[in-house]
């Protein structure tokens, strides 16, 4: 029992972090229509500035750049390519950032290389114990930050003009353009909010327990997409439940692994899968996800 | 082109092709094959993506299923041994197996690729290359988990595509091994998919198809039956990943789980939009342009004088392909957004610049 709620607890904190990687994806979807596959390589230089930077400037300077260069980023993305293409059709899009994530995470490898740059976090490997479950402080900081975060952006999204001009325009983007929105900026500022997540989001992924920086975290952004497709594609809500839905399954799949044994070895990176297209057999539009209406 | 100087064009063609093996050498022949089975795999997932308009990301897990597919049924079961176990069928019966299991496959997905649309669809098959990578590695009696299978040659009427039986052949005083023998079972196959995948777009289930991917309701109205015919371009679709997959075998000789992750899945989706998703011809250019990037740069990277060893700061032969790789994704989006076919179109006839599509 106590290593089950252990196991639970690790994961909802590491769901936290997938909920924040993957509020990154929708709030690209619904500004701009956009999957965006570059997100993983985004959240890696994050990281890998961070990474870079700490040694010199100190860890939270490095942090503010990272996020910043990452937002920044992430922003160029839009402006550079994705504007220009805009009218082009959902999977077109998908792939020209596919086409970005290869140019990006190839350079940030080979200026990596084989090092394991380690991230600098003050709370280094700590590991907080409450009633007998011991969790990483990473893991638990990432929990209060995500939190925050969530709670930040719904309040922002709910009751400032920023987020009332980003819902207008994720509903109806032409009409939101004849009220004196501007969709561009609307974009922009939706593609830097997604860049600073993933930035923190690859802050916390390359903390303890994770060794440091490495290539392999660009990757962790492809696990956040079960969670964004379980939570629907267009939900924030769906993002974080979705998130911790998907680090809880990982978490657990990964701790009863020798009971779980006849479901071969590593069972818990697939796992997320596996639930995803689960979830697509009973609700082809997820969990929270608008359900397309066809009109004639 | 009238009819008949496309006749002499084909004939051509036919003969250069045919008489390859004689000059090149094995690193050309060994490219020329991985760029044929990519060809027809591509195909398939034109027919899927750019021909139906569903968005698929799991491609790579049924040109698996058509690799490990072959290996398993042609593969021969030694007793006592530590290899992975095989039925020891015909190689001719294991590779019509091996698409036939693969269209099954495709089939079998068709309650989630029937109901779910657009981008949740490509996601979900997303989902099916890690749950493929996840059994390669585990079903390790069938596939031989990390270690991978080796696969059994291909052989017609005793007549083996290796370079055993007969031992030594020599034609034009060229010695004629396994990639040679191979070579022509490739020719084969290609043409084939091709002839198959372009006289599919103009049938009647092509017209369809294509109905289905500019409006589902359009279609049902003129009476496509929509999950019918959206299972049926899965299945099409992964049979040709089957054939696909079994050749990439034959061409490797070994097969390890790794070659067919979700970087595989990408490469023919990349494949597709630099051809110009929906043609056949634009398909089989992209897919040559994809798989002999890597390899040609890598076998030149001694005499380009820009690249440096791996590993010594500079960029090496694997990443310049990659960088050239990425960078055409974009250019081609951005500037071509139909793609070679596109490109190809427009070249032989200005007037339909502006051609709506």
């Amino acid at each position: 029992m106590n290593q089950f709620v252990t196991l639970f607890v690790g994961g909802l904190f590491l769901g936290a972090i997938y909920a924040l990687v993957a509020l990154g994806f929708v709030t690209i979807f619904r500004a701009t229509g956009v999957i965006n596959f570059a997100q993983g390589s985004v959240l890696l230089l994050g990281a890998y500035v961070i990474g870079r930077l700490h040694d010199s400037i100190g860890f939270w300077p490095a942090v503010a750049a990272g996020i910043l260069v990452a937002a920044a980023a992430s922003v160029l993305v839009d402006v550079v390519l994705i504007r220009r293409a805009r009218a082009a059709d959902l999977g077109t899009l998908a792939i020209l950032t596919l086409g970005v994530n290869i140019l990006l995470s190839t350079e940030l490898t080979r200026q990596i290389g084989t090092d394991v740059l380690s991230i600098g976090a003050p709370w280094g490997s700590d590991v907080v114990e409450v009633a007998g479950i011991r969790v990483p402080a990473s893991r638990v900081i990432a929990g209060g930050v995500a939190l925050v975060l969530v709670a930040a952006l719904g309040v922002a999204v709910k009751f400032t003009d920023w987020g009332v001009a980003m819902r207008s325009a994720a509903e109806d983007g032409e009409t939101a353009s004849l009220m004196g929105i501007r969709l561009n900026r609307v974009a922009a500022g939706a593609w830097a909010l997604a860049g600073g997540l993933a930035a923190v989001g690859g802050l916390f992924l390359t903390s303890f327990p994770a060794a440091g920086v490495t290539p392999d975290a660009g990757l962790v952004a492809l696990a956040a997409i079960p969670a964004v497709v379980l939570g629907g594609f267009d939900s924030p809500a769906g993002a974080v439940v979705g998130g911790l839905i998907i680090g809880v399954v990982s978490v657990l799949c990964a701790g009863y692994q020798d009971e779980l044994s006849f479901l071969g070895r590593g069972i818990g990176t697939t796992a997320p899968y596996v639930v995803m297209l689960l979830v697509l057999l009973v609700r082809p539009s997820g969990l929270f996800g608008t359900r397309e209406v066809t009109r004639v | 082109m009238s009819r008949r100087a496309g006749v002499l064009v084909v004939v051509i063609a036919v003969v250069v092709l045919a008489a390859l093996p004689i000059y090149l050498e094995a690193f050309w022949l060994q490219t020329g094959l991985f760029a044929m089975a990519a060809i027809i795999a591509a195909v398939g997932l034109t027919l899927l993506v750019g021909l139906a308009g569903q968005l698929s990301l799991g491609h790579a897990f049924f040109v698996a299923i058509g690799a490990y597919g072959y290996a398993f049924l042609a593969g021969t079961d030694v007793p006592g041994a530590d290899a992975p176990s095989g039925l020891g069928l015909p190689p001719l019966l294991a590779l019509i197996g091996a698409v036939a299991l693969a269209g099954v496959a495709g089939a079998l997905f068709s309650p989630i690729s029937g109901r779910v649309r657009g981008i949740y669809l490509g996601l979900a098959s997303l989902g099916l290359v890690f749950l493929g990578q996840h059994i390669l590695q585990n079903a390790a009696g069938i596939t031989g988990g990390y270690a991978g299978v080796t696969v059994e040659p291909f052989s017609l009427f005793g007549f083996s595509l290796s370079d055993a039986d007969p031992d030594r052949l020599v034609i034009l005083g060229v010695p004629y091994g396994q990639l040679e023998r191979l070579w022509y079972l490739g020719l084969v196959l290609t043409a084939g998919s091709i002839w198959f995948g372009r006289n599919l777009v103009r049938s009647r289930p092509g017209r369809a198809f294509g109905t289905l991917r500019d409006s589902e309701v359009a279609a049902a109205v003129m009476g496509v039956d929509v999950v019918r015919y959206k299972a049926a371009a899965f299945t099409v679709s992964s049979m040709y990943a089957g054939l696909g997959g079994v050749l990439y075998a034959l061409a490797f000789g070994r097969i390890v789980p790794d070659s067919f992750g979700f970087l595989l899945s990408v490469d023919f989706l990349v494949m597709i939009v630099i051809g110009g998703a929906g043609s056949v011809g634009g398909a089989a250019a992209g897919a040559v342009f994809v798989t002999a990037l890597p390899l040609v740069l890598n076998h030149y990277s001694g005499s380009l004088p820009l690249l440096a060893a791996p590993g010594s700061g500079g960029v090496s032969a694997a990443e310049l392909s990659r960088f050239v790789y990425g960078a055409a994704i974009v250019a081609v989006l951005l500037f071509a957004r139909d793609g070679l076919a596109g490109l190809a179109r427009r070249l032989r006839s200005p007037a339909l610049k502006e051609e709506v599509t």
